[in-house]
């Protein structure tokens, strides 16, 4: 099975290769980020300037369309593009290549999920040009607004977004069960499980935590298209029915789901700063200890999107408790990586930058997460942009910043070229400066009661006088978007021309460094072995300021 | 300070709904800057410099890690305190309501709201029932219960004036309350997307002085005989 005797069909398109699929995942995912990115251009505009034409659209974007474009692009944003980057992609291409084998347990079963993500992006896109257009229903899709077309006009766009969504999740879950066999029964000898990388633990807990949560959603979507298609009265109050049920089941998965998303983008925060701190990371067990008590403590929060929804008053404190706890073991995890910087020697590489950004972002996103999950304060900042601004300043961070991050880093041993550092740099503080001007006037925005899902915000009297910050964050969301060319640019040009990459272009400790870059088909050219823990950085007993997890003891 | 950038509050228990977002605001204020400040004195105190080596620490022993856990300790103590907070006040709210003054019932449909109320007789389902589309007129410093329903889809009552949010679900009946502390117009509107209208969903709530609303119930009554002997 050598590359070199394979054809271009099965080398780059039906490829059991985890490295291709993993470049097929991102790839995928950078597309849609861009369709995503371009959705969200369109209804900024919208929210800035109501009810004018829009330059690159081609006319005015009317009520029901606003509610499309912000339903596909929290879908698209979520499912398309953070999933299969940080998830799939990374996770395929590093978890064989940090444990020190030759491919995924399953190959084939891998192809096949990208394939089937494949098809269900295809599905996806299809629904934009469908009689009625894309679902618009938000991305949550409660019933009885799903139940029926009439309530929307929206038939097939909303039956194309629940296949679509139902072949993406069969995708991620024949990727997660390749991860965790994989992990478990491939490790290089002596590869311990506390000698693991902590980004194959945080793609392992996101894999643990997606597999126990998806299964309700899936039955819970089931039974919403047999709402849709059939005529059943699941969600439907006049056939006996119970609107909330689909909030349950959809939240049951979607707290977990966040934590899918966010680990595998701490995971790379955990490899990343550690080798341009030259420090290993602070408390390793205390952060997989803690990200598994995060995980754990996701299942029983659920209720806290749903404190006004009309649950049992009497549910609404002890969710909240919970809620709020899951602020410590993150606590742990970000004090452990400002910890991991304490007497370093810190390198501003444009990876490291977007590492270091992660944890100034993330922390305004966790802390304003607080406010949300206080039961009492959440009558208020509930559906406002309050809490659009607080899971952006999660999410962006965890996906947008850590996803950079993260390319950055391993481009060279994707591609075996390295990224123009002088771009990066530019691309780094254009993306951060106009994410905050995009996301901190949203802050206020909810504050000052602005709620979600309206196109026209100066219909109401008390948003007309704060106008001022739409069109600032508008500003900011249009110079974000275009902060992206330097990344394009660098990443295309990068990709045919940038400087040739040696094996370890970092002086990183982890296995994958140790194959060529890029590795080939099997990756390692001889089998590895491994001696130590992954983050030997600056030890004392040696020359060198790192010491490689497969090189026997150091001469002393 | 936080407080300021919230509209005006004119419930009786608004005050205390942004007294726990102000509360939650200083605290999770004070552990966002400590952590900024930190994170930003060591990204410039320990850049890399030439000859310069990192000092190795792992954070495995228990001495080290206790940099960590105290702080997260910390951590656990400040979330039971916004708990005991904001436990206090949702009870307060959602879970006790004062005796009612004024039933009134509202229905999300889309997309308005409609609203019914009592006429002369200051009781519900009699021949003198005032029904409205998008306006609603109570007294104020009067303690009105609103029956929450919906016709159709789910639809959410939001007055952010009076820190009032309730969703509406078909098939099911909530009932909130609320006390106005000073006559005025204030926004109603809805905050669940519900269909292509939602953004349409724009309301008043007139909260009147007690003479006024008594004459606004009168004159409802006189419209509606006049309505009768022209049919």
């Amino acid at each position: 099975m050598r590359g070199k005797q394979l054809g271009f069909w099965r080398r780059y398109v039906f490829s059991t290769d985890h490295k291709t699929i993993a470049k097929q995942y991102i790839f995928t995912g950078l597309f849609m980020a861009l369709v995503g990115g371009y959705l969200a251009y369109v209804f900024r505009q919208q929210l800035a300037w109501p009810n004018q034409p829009i330059f690159g659209f081609g006319g005015v974007l009317g009520p029901d369309q606003y509610n499309a474009f912000v339903t596909m692009h929290g879908t698209i944003m979520v499912f398309w593009v953070a999933m299969p980057i940080l998830l799939s992609g990374f996770g395929n291409l590093l978890i064989p290549l940090m444990i020190g084998t030759d491919d995924m347990a399953f190959p084939r079963l891998n192809m096949l999920s990208y394939w089937v993500f494949f098809l269900s992006t295809v599905v996806l896109l299809a629904s934009f040009f469908v009689p009625g257009g894309p679902a618009s229903m938000g991305w949550t899709f409660y019933p009885p607004l799903t139940s029926r077309a009439d309530y929307t006009g929206v038939a097939w766009g909303g039956h194309l977004w629940i296949v679509a969504v139902a072949l993406e999740f069969a995708a991620m879950l024949m990727g997660g069960i390749n991860f965790l066999t994989t992990t478990i029964n491939r490790r290089a000898p002596g590869m311990t499980f506390f000698r693991l990388p902590l980004m194959v633990w945080m793609q392992n807990t996101a894999s643990v935590l997606f597999m126990f949560s998806v299964g309700p959603l899936i039955a819970g979507a089931v039974l919403l298209l047999l709402d849709r298609v059939v005529g059943t009265g699941f969600y439907v109050p006049e056939t006996g029915g119970d609107p909330l049920l689909f909030q349950h089941l959809f939240w049951f998965f979607g707290h977990p789901e966040v934590y899918v998303i966010l680990l595998p983008g701490l995971g790379v925060l955990t490899e990343v700063i550690p080798a341009f701190s030259r420090k290993p990371v602070f408390g390793y067990r205390s952060i997989v200890i803690s990200t598994i008590i995060a995980g754990v403590l996701s299942f029983v929060v659920w209720a806290h999107h749903q404190f006004v929804s009309g649950i049992d008053p009497r549910l609404a404190v002890p969710f909240s408790i919970t809620t709020i706890l899951i602020s410590v073991p993150f606590a742990v995890f970000l004090f452990c990586l400002i910890a991991t910087l304490w007497q370093g020697a810190i390198r501003f590489t444009t990876a490291n930058l977007f590492a270091l950004g992660v944890i100034a972002e993330f922390l305004v996103g966790g802390t304003t997460g607080i406010v949300n999950g206080s039961a009492a304060a959440d009558i208020y900042v509930h559906d406002t942009y309050f809490v659009v601004a607080h899971f952006h300043y999660t999410l962006v961070p965890a996906v947008l910043f850590a996803g950079f991050a993260g390319l950055y880093y391993w481009f060279p041993k994707m591609f075996g070229r390295l990224m123009s550092e002088a771009l990066g740099q530019v691309h780094f503080w254009t993306t951060t400066i106009f994410f905050n001007v995009t996301f901190l006037p949203q802050l206020a925005l909810g504050l000052h009661g602005h709620h979600r899902r309206v196109a026209d915000p100066t219909q109401f009297p008390w948003l007309a006088e704060v106008q001022h910050l739409n069109v600032i964050s508008t500003i900011g969301a249009i110079g974000l978007l275009l902060s992206q060319v330097f990344f394009l640019a660098n990443f295309l040009y990068s990709l045919v021309s940038g400087r040739r990459a040696e094996a370890n272009p970092w002086q990183a400790t982890t296995l994958e460094w140790v194959a060529p870059s890029p590795p080939p088909h099997g990756n390692f050219p001889e089998p590895v072995r491994v001696y130590r823990g992954p983050y030997e950085y600056s030890r004392p007993d040696t020359a060198e300021d790192w010491l490689p997890q497969h090189a026997p003891e150091p001469a002393r | 300070m936080l407080a300021r950038w919230l509209p005006e509050n004119v419930s009786t228990v608004g005050g205390e709904i942004d007294r726990v977002i102000a509360v939650i605001g200083y605290v999770v204020g004070a552990w966002l800057v400590g952590a900024e400040l930190a994170l930003f004195w060591f990204i410039l105190r320990y850049r890399r410099r030439p000859g310069s080596r990192a000092r190795y620490v792992t954070g495995e022993t228990l001495r080290a890690a206790c940099w960590v856990l105290v702080p997260a300790a910390l951590v656990l103590f400040c979330d039971l305190v916004v708990d005991y907070v904001g436990a206090h006040v949702w009870e307060t709210v959602k879970q006790t309501a004062p005796p009612a003054e004024l039933v009134v019932r509202a229905r999300g449909e889309q997309f308005a709201w409609r609203f019914t109320q009592p006429g002369r007789d200051g009781r519900l389902d009699t021949d003198d029932d005032i029904e409205t589309l998008n306006h609603l007129y109570v007294p104020a410093n009067r303690v009105v219960h609103v029956e929450l329903a919906s016709r159709d889809v789910i639809h959410s009552l939001w007055l952010p004036h009076l820190r009032l949010k309730q969703d509406a679900v078909p098939g099911r009946r909530f009932t909130v309350w609320f006390e106005v502390t000073k006559p005025g117009d204030y926004p109603v509107a809805c905050a669940e997307l519900c269909g292509f209208g939602h953004t349409k969903m724009v309301g008043v709530l007139h909260a009147m002085t007690e003479d006024a609303y008594g004459e606004w119930v009168d004159l409802q009554q006189i419209e509606e005989r006049d309505e009768f002997w022209e049919e």
